[in-house]
Order: C-alpha cells, then structure tokens, then sequence
C-alpha cells in the first residue's frame, strides 16, 4: 500500500521538529528513515502511525486520507525499540492481542486464533515459545515476539522504530536478514528508523535522510551514497 | 548483604549494638504502648470488654466508621485510578497543578479540612440558610463526616500510582493502540494488570485512614452520640469521661484493624515487592 505524506509540520513548544516534509512511498517498498537523533524521524513514524498528530499537512494510505483517523483504525503494525511487549501476558497472547480485541463480528474463532499465533511463531522462527512469557527471552527473541503480534491483523504497513537499537550486533544481522525475509514474503510496505546508515543501505530499497527537520534526500542507497544531494548528506555519511 | 563480605560490612558487635539499639526503639515507642492498649482493654476480664464494644453507641460508631470507609474508598480508589491514568498517559494543560491539587490534604491539617467543610455547609456557611431551607444536613452529619474523609484519604491511590505509572511509561498502551484496541479494552486488559499490586496497596493507605482519621471528622461531625461519632471519636468521648476499660475496647478494635492492615500490606510487600518498589513508600 502506498504511503504518501505531504507537508507535514510539527513542532514541540518553539523548537520545530518537522518543517514541511512530504514524502511519497511506493507499494511494496522497504524504507529507510535515517539520521542523527534530533532530526524528526522518529517523530514522522509516530505521525504516519497515528501516535502523534502533525500540526498541519496530510498523511494518505494508498491514497486515502487517514489524518485524522486514530491509530486503531489505521491498519498498521508497529514495532517499538523496546519491545513494549505485555509483561503479564504470555507470548501467545501477546501475539494474539490484536485479535482478541477485534469486533466480535469480526472476531476470528479462539481455534482460528491459535491456528494464526502457532503460524506466526514459526514465521519469527520462535516454534514453541508461546507458553512463555516476555521477562523469559532474550532481547532478540522479544522482538521477534513483537514482529509475530505487529503482523497478527495482517496489516499493509509494517512501521519499527529503531527495532534493533537495543540489540547486539550479532542479533541485529539475524533479525535484519529475517525482517527483510518476512517483508518479501508477505508483501509489506515497511517504513523503519534508524540512526545507523550501514544498516539503512544494507536493508532498504530507498533511504531518506533527514536533517533540521526536513528530508534532505530520498533515493535509492547506491545513489545516495554516489550522489548526496546536499552538504549535510555528505557530512552525515562520512 | 552477604555476612562473607567482610569489606563493605561493620564488625559483629557494631552490628549487634545497631540492631538492638533499632529494636529498643520500636519496642519503647510502638509495641509497649501498644500492648499497653491491649491490656488495658482486657483489664477487667472478656466480659467487661465485650459489654464495652456492645455498647449501643459504641457498635454504632463501629458501623459509622465501615460505613464511611466503605464509601470513601471505593470513591477515591476511581478518582485515583482515573488522575494517575490521566497524569501518566496523557499530555495536557495544567498537569503539574493537578498533582500539586493531589498532594493539598497531605499538606494542610486535617483539622483545616474539616473546617472548610464547617465554613461551606455549617449553619453559618456559605451554603448554610440553603441547606437548612431545603434541610439537607450535611455538617455534624454523616455526609459531612464522609465528604472529610474524602478529602483527607484523596492523595493515597493516586500518590501510590502516580510514580509506578511513570517508571512504566507508555509504550505497552500505544502498542495496543495500534493493534487496533479500544480504549477500554487498554485500561482493563494492560493497564489494570501492570498496575494492580500498587492499587491494591494504595486501597489499603486509604482504609486505613479513612477508618483511623481524627482531625477532619472531628471537626464537622459535632459528636453526637450514637450518631455522627465514629470510632476514633467515640475513644476520645470515653477517655475524657473516664471510661477507660471501654475507651481502650474500642482503641484496641481500631489497633486490631490496623494490625490486619499492616500484616497484609507486608504480606503484598513480600510477595510483589518489585512491582510496587517504583512506588516508593
């Protein structure tokens, strides 16, 4: 699903975090917001997700407007750095959370449910895991749990916030391979933040940097890195 | 503190003066008297204590004192549970002088609370000629000494989730959010589990007190016998009329009461003392 967002200004008090931003997203693609802390980027995927609302500009999911919409009917799975798994609950219903909560009309059967979280744990290759609960896995394997309970709904839009901020690297290279494997597989439309631009390049199809609350370029990583549109993007990658 | 850690421990005897010096103290200042309580109350054997507490005013005090717990708390236990929820979830105008408003009974006499009650609902209060014109009593009344006990036992839920709250921050509920949950189904399925232990504990501050206060109710209630005196009152009215056997009866229902209080909250305090450790008292 395309993901479009079009002016969008947002400030907190005096200090302005995002000034005019507009990006357009295609269907299918996995994108890279990269830049140093400060730059807004966090801030734009919170906007996209519903969690923070802009102060003026647009935000559309294949081209309808959801800027006003709240975030539970928007449609999307988000990943947070640090898991925000349910600490009193079990894997399982972690990841079954987000249908548990649906209309009952729409409701899915407890059999069907179970069906689904036995699936997504094999997608997140964590098979037997689901009697456990968060405080008894490692960091890598929370946010795998995360992943499994942000695609539960079958959303479009895959949103994470620096996802492997808080793990090793050794973790961080699994996990990045799994996720760009899942993305393919199921045909998202991803958007994930990160500070560190190896990790953009080896994992997105187009990278957009930001910087004083703008983007500063939006391209493909090969042609970032051969042609930075701006002082500020040669810096930021050297 | 490991005894083999001899570098970060004070020697034998330091340790054994420090610990009998600490439970001297307790015993001097908290169990003598106490037990004194205890003993004057049986001082005149199981009968005379029990015709003490069947006294028709002193079973009337007792069922004044649940009464007014058993509304104040379930009140403040919501209004609590909603200001921490408030407070800690959401951004908005004026929330540091919501909390600095919570805190006002911990700050202010009870005795000061009392009477701005005494000065709105009195016969010579703001609202006094409306009042008795429509005679409704709420001053040297019942509703008066309830809406006392209100105000005094406010800050305890919210003080207890206030901090709890904020050390769990509000992630777990915007993941919820965007998995498509209503707000409801978030309070009742992820906030409420996370923070039931503190709330508990919270709810046991404020029985405590709303079945232990003095000042505020004594103001507003009048004492009036068998009427608006509640069990603390009713001791006072013993003692000042030399009644002592009674007077400590009663005392020693209220010292029971507490006791049950402190052994539970131990008791949660032992058992989840982790999870309500962000609470700080």
């Amino acid at each position: 699903m395309t993901i479009t967002v079009r002016n969008v200004v947002k400030g907190f008090g005096h200090y302005p975090a995002l000034r005019d931003v507009s990006l357009d997203i295609e269907d299918g693609a996995f994108v890279a917001l990269l830049g140093p802390s400060g730059s807004g980027k966090t801030t734009l995927l919170r906007i996209i997700a519903g969690l923070e609302t802009a102060e003026s500009g647009h935000i559309l999911f294949g081209g309808e407007e959801v800027t006003d919409k709240p975030p539970q009917n928007r449609g999307i799975g988000f990943v947070f750095q640090n898991y925000a798994l349910f600490r009193h609950m079990t894997v399982a219903n972690n990841i079954a959370f987000g249908l548990d909560v649906m209309k009952r009309s729409r409701r899915p059967d407890k059999v069907t449910i179970k069906a689904r979280v036995e699936e997504l744990l094999e997608l997140v290759q964590l098979p037997g895991y689901g009697s456990r609960y968060p405080a008894q896995l490692s960091g890598g394997q929370r946010q795998r749990v995360a992943l499994a309970r942000a695609l539960a709904c079958e959303p479009k839009i895959l949103l994470l916030d620096e996802p492997f901020g808080a793990l090793d690297a050794k973790v961080r290279r699994e996990l990045r391979n799994a996720l760009r494997e899942i993305h393919d597989r199921v045909g998202l439309t991803s958007i994930f933040v990160t500070h560190d631009y190896e990790e953009a390049f080896a994992l997105a199809d187009k990278v957009a940097i930001l910087g004083h609350g703008k983007i500063e370029q939006y391209d493909t990583p090969e042609a970032v890195q051969t042609r930075p549109a701006s002082d500020y993007v040669r810096e930021f990658l050297s | 503190m490991s005894a083999k850690n001899k570098a970060v421990s004070e020697s034998f005897a330091t340790r054994l003066l420090l610990i009998l010096a600490a439970v001297l103290y307790v015993a001097l200042i908290l169990v003598l008297p106490l037990a004194s309580v205890f003993r004057e109350a049986f001082r005149h054997g199981v009968a005379a204590f029990a015709g003490a507490i069947a006294e028709p005013d002193a079973i009337s005090a007792i069922k004044l004192t649940f009464t007014v717990a058993a509304i104040s708390v379930p009140v403040n236990m919501i209004c609590g549970v909603a200001a921490a929820w408030a407070i800690t979830k959401h951004d908005f105008k004026g929330k540091s002088l919501l909390i600095s408003l919570i805190d006002v009974p911990f700050s202010i006499s009870p005795v000061v609370a009392g009477l701005m009650y005494l000065l709105l609902f009195g016969a010579q209060g703001w609202f006094g000629d409306w009042l008795l014109a429509h005679d409704i009593r709420i001053a040297f009344a019942k509703p008066g000494i309830v809406l006392a006990t209100l105000i005094v036992t406010l800050p305890f839920v919210a003080r207890e989730l206030i901090p709890l709250m904020q050390a769990q921050g509000r992630e777990e509920e915007e993941a919820a959010l965007t998995l498509g949950a209503p707000g409801w189904r978030i309070f009742l399925w992820v906030t409420l589990p996370n923070i039931r232990w503190g709330l508990l504990y919270g709810v046991l501050l404020t029985n405590a007190r709303a079945m232990g206060e003095f000042g505020a109710v004594s103001v507003i209630s009048g004492h009036i016998r068998g009427e608006t005196n509640t069990m603390p009152l009713q001791v006072e009215v013993l003692y000042n009329e030399y009644n002592f056997v009674a007077a400590f009866a009663v005392a020693s229902l209220l010292a029971g009461l507490a006791l049950v209080t402190l052994v539970v909250k131990t008791l949660l305090e032992w058992r989840h003392g982790d999870q309500l450790a962000a609470g700080g008292h």
